[in-house]
């Protein structure tokens, strides 16, 4: 019964949200309803008992995607109010696209329900033996190995592609200059002074 | 009883906003990408749930396979728009008519 209930809360709080992104006025105000639909969306995956991809949408999704959509849309100076310009022009063909889509989805989960497609397509319920957690980590560090080094290595290209992408050397930035470092001598560098008792040192 | 049809509906119904935000926040590349996140969560989301129902954790691998991808995708998407905004001033997908598609 309460998972019943919770799943109808995470359910609809997650299409609410999902809805208000694309409707908000403020892009900030959309990636907040972002956030919230991630948020949402870790709890319905918890019912399923996958306990680590929710705990991944949170870490990866809100913690880091989401901050980032934050961060951009807070550090651009856009005038977004026409940006929305094509807005109206676009809805009635736009939800026509979308109900098209709804009807074949809701047509193909009907179809599916309707008889087993693949014959080993049995509900019976995981065999709950070892944690979700650690099941997994011994199929992706087994099975899985290559799939998730290379996982591994897509992150660190994006990670470089970004940077490289919006890296712009500025002509006024304060680098080390090894040579000049290097080619300084001690009597270049520093005076000797005698001062008078009760005098300073001018510098 | 929470059952497979629950989950991939809501996941259809996720998947059928994300594409009607691309279709009408046409000319905003940043809400553009957050549809596309919606996307691929709904695509987690029914992988997660074939996962469970079908009492296999290979889904959960591959759920995990695309929220890499997408977390990629997101960083160089925004470092993409980030220099487009740079040279044109704006983020509108119209200005990106350099090559006359």
């Amino acid at each position: 019964m309460i998972a019943l209930i919770a799943f109808y809360l995470f359910a609809t709080v997650t299409i609410t949200s999902a809805v208000l992104v694309i409707f908000a006025r403020n892009p900030v105000h959309s990636v907040l309803w972002l956030i919230l639909g991630f948020f949402n969306a870790a709890g319905l995956m918890l019912l399923t008992g996958a306990e680590f991809i929710a705990m991944l949408l949170v870490i990866v999704y809100v913690g880091a995607v989401a901050v980032l959509f934050l961060f951009v849309v807070m550090m651009l100076d856009i005038d977004f109010s026409q940006l929305r310009s094509g807005f109206n022009r676009n809805l009635p063909f736009g939800l026509l696209i979308a109900l098209v889509l709804l009807v074949e989805i809701v047509i193909a989960i009907t179809a599916y329900n309707a008889g087993p497609a693949f014959a080993h397509a049995s509900g019976a319920p995981p065999a709950n033996a070892v944690p979700n957690i650690e099941a997994l980590g011994t199929m992706l560090y087994g099975q899985y190995l290559l799939p998730f080094e290379l996982a591994g290595l897509i992150l660190l290209v994006a990670m470089i592609g970004a940077i490289v992408l919006t890296h712009r050397s500025r002509g006024d930035a304060r680098g080390q200059k090894a040579s000049r470092q290097i080619g300084r001598r001690p009597e270049e560098a520093i005076r000797m002074a005698q001062p008078a008792v009760g005098e300073g040192v001018s510098l | 009883m929470i059952g497979l049809v629950h989950y991939l509906t809501v996941a259809a119904i996720l998947f059928v906003i994300g594409v009607l935000g691309i279709f009408l926040n046409r000319r905003n590349v940043i809400l553009m990408l957050m549809c596309i996140e919606l996307l691929l969560l709904a695509v987690n989301i029914n992988l997660v749930a074939f996962s469970a129902y079908l009492g296999d954790l290979k889904g959960q691998v591959f759920a995990m396979f695309v929220l890499t991808v997408a977390a990629a995708e997101a960083a160089i998407g925004l470092a993409i728009m980030m220099i487009f905004f740079r040279r044109r001033g704006t983020i509108a997908i119209d200005a990106a008519d350099q090559m006359r598609g």
